[in-house]
């Protein structure tokens, strides 16, 4: 199918779907009215169990096995990128030089990388409490630890993110994600029972399981954008490919021999 | 004049999306492709948003100032799209390690270049 | 409020026609980052601060950085292959 043709199917596609659209969302209410009834259902239920960020409480207590799909779904895909970018016999690490670095970028990143550390933890454990929780603490001490590399020092990022102790936490917060959905069906009869006591509205132990399950996702959250990072890293810096004598166009029938 | 601006977010996310189909269709890179998609996926998240939104709301986050009775926006669809924000990273995570690979392979990222199934 | 929201689903719209009519994916990286930016006030505004944490984080610093890597990586497999050529 030639360019053009596509082109043409494309614009019929697109004059289909414009119609399709326009029609669907002349039915919905418009933008900003009032009527909100699951609005009102998960409010109250998050007011039962005392928590006060009712976001947290739809992703982790009354939503917590979606919640647990899309955590399963993250590792998934994290195993699937080590698969795919784990060094082959073709290629070898490099010895590079530290890239040279303006100081005041130094300097900014030697400030913020133990303060976005603790902002990060902060917004992890205040997850039933203020806007945050697992994923958004997760991805904010991930992205602390990477402030590393910005500042240049790839060495020392190396050697403080061992990729072993990351794939264990990262299973492990699946793992105690799972046990407390288990618990709760041991001793209440339905998985991801909200089974801890769930002490005032406001408090920072408040709203029973929700800490902890924030806690867990937290955990494979920040292993699972660390793994991720690494692997895109090593491989656009630390590796090379080794040049042959004689040129396979095919490393797969190279690496079979 | 505000019965079309009753519609107005909803056609931008549905704006967002086709432009995104848009420049996967026409792009003659794959990381390029990778990215409209991206662009494509955060079209969703503003249409979710702008179903849960109300005038007067404030966010879903009860506390000293916001007590039961004030009138907040919709935590589903926040919960919705915060979760699908981290997801959607790891499955381009994975795409961009799928068009490496290509290009270790083929030597190219062209689309266009790369239609037969070869090797 | 209404005002606002209008103003930043503009920006938004206008934003990501600018990333999708970028063509070089080292550009778009960028181009990119800043669509985060301004997908994060957008949430903001639309009373979603969990969102906004969430888009800031994930939009504007991990999936550019790893876009930037993917090209660099390309880049290098290209020059490499033409060497051996």
């Amino acid at each position: 199918m030639s360019r053009r043709v596509r082109m043409i199917l494309l614009v019929v596609g697109l004059l289909g779907a414009v119609t399709v659209l326009a029609v669907g969302v002349s039915g919905l209410p418009a933008f900003g009215g009032h009527h909100h009834p699951y609005r009102d259902l998960a409010v109250a239920a998050s007011l039962r169990h005392a928590t006060a960020n009712v976001v947290s409480a739809v992703n982790f207590d009354q939503r917590a096995l979606d919640t647990f799909g899309e955590e399963t779904i993250l590792v998934a895909s994290v195993a699937g990128v080590a698969a795919l970018l784990r060094p082959v016999r073709r290629e070898r690490r490099r010895r590079r030089p530290d890239v040279p670095v303006m100081d005041s970028t130094r300097l900014l990143t030697a400030v913020f990388f133990p303060v976005t550390l603790l902002i990060g933890i902060d917004v992890m454990a205040h997850g039933a409490i203020t806007p945050g929780g697992g994923f958004q603490g997760g991805v904010v001490l991930a992205t602390g630890i990477h402030l590393l590399y910005v500042g240049g020092r790839y060495r020392l990022l190396e050697r403080m993110r061992p990729l072993p102790l990351f794939e264990i936490t990262e299973a492990a917060g699946l793992v105690i994600f799972i046990a407390i959905g288990a618990a709760g069906l041991a001793v209440a009869g339905h998985v991801f029972t909200n089974i801890l006591p769930q002490g005032q509205l406001g408090r920072l132990i408040s709203s029973g399981t929700v800490v902890l399950l924030s806690g867990a996702v937290g955990m494979a959250v920040v292993s699972s954008v660390v793994i991720l990072l690494a692997g895109f890293l090593d491989q656009a810096l630390a590796l090379e490919e080794v040049p042959d004598t004689d040129q396979d166009s095919d490393g797969a029938e190279e690496a079979a021999r | 004049m505000t019965a079309v601006l009753g519609y107005y977010p909803y056609a931008v996310a549905g704006a967002i999306v086709l432009l995104g189909l848009v420049g996967i269709a026409i792009s003659r890179d794959l990381v390029h492709a990778v990215v409209c998609l991206s662009v494509c996926q955060s079209g969703t998240y503003v249409f979710l948003l702008a179903v849960g939104f109300q005038y007067g709301g404030v966010a879903p986050i009860f506390g000293s100032t916001v007590h039961r009775g004030t009138p907040v926006v919709d935590p589903v669809v926040q919960a919705l799209s915060l979760t699908d924000i981290v997801v959607s990273a790891a499955v381009t995570s994975m795409l961009l390690a799928l068009v490496i690979q290509i290009a270790k392979r083929r030597g190219t990222v062209d689309p266009d270049e790369l239609r037969s199934l070869k090797g | 409020m209404i005002i606002v929201i209008t103003v930043l689903l503009t920006v938004v719209l206008i934003g990501a026609a600018v990333v999708v009519f970028t063509r070089r994916p080292a550009r778009q990286a960028v181009t990119l980052g800043s669509y985060g930016v301004l997908l994060s006030v957008l949430f903001v505004a639309v009373q979603a601060p969990d969102v906004a944490l969430s888009q800031l984080a994930v939009g504007t610093a991990v999936v550019p950085l790893m876009v930037m890597l993917a090209v660099r990586k390309i880049s290098a497999l290209r020059r490499s292959g033409r060497e051996d050529r």
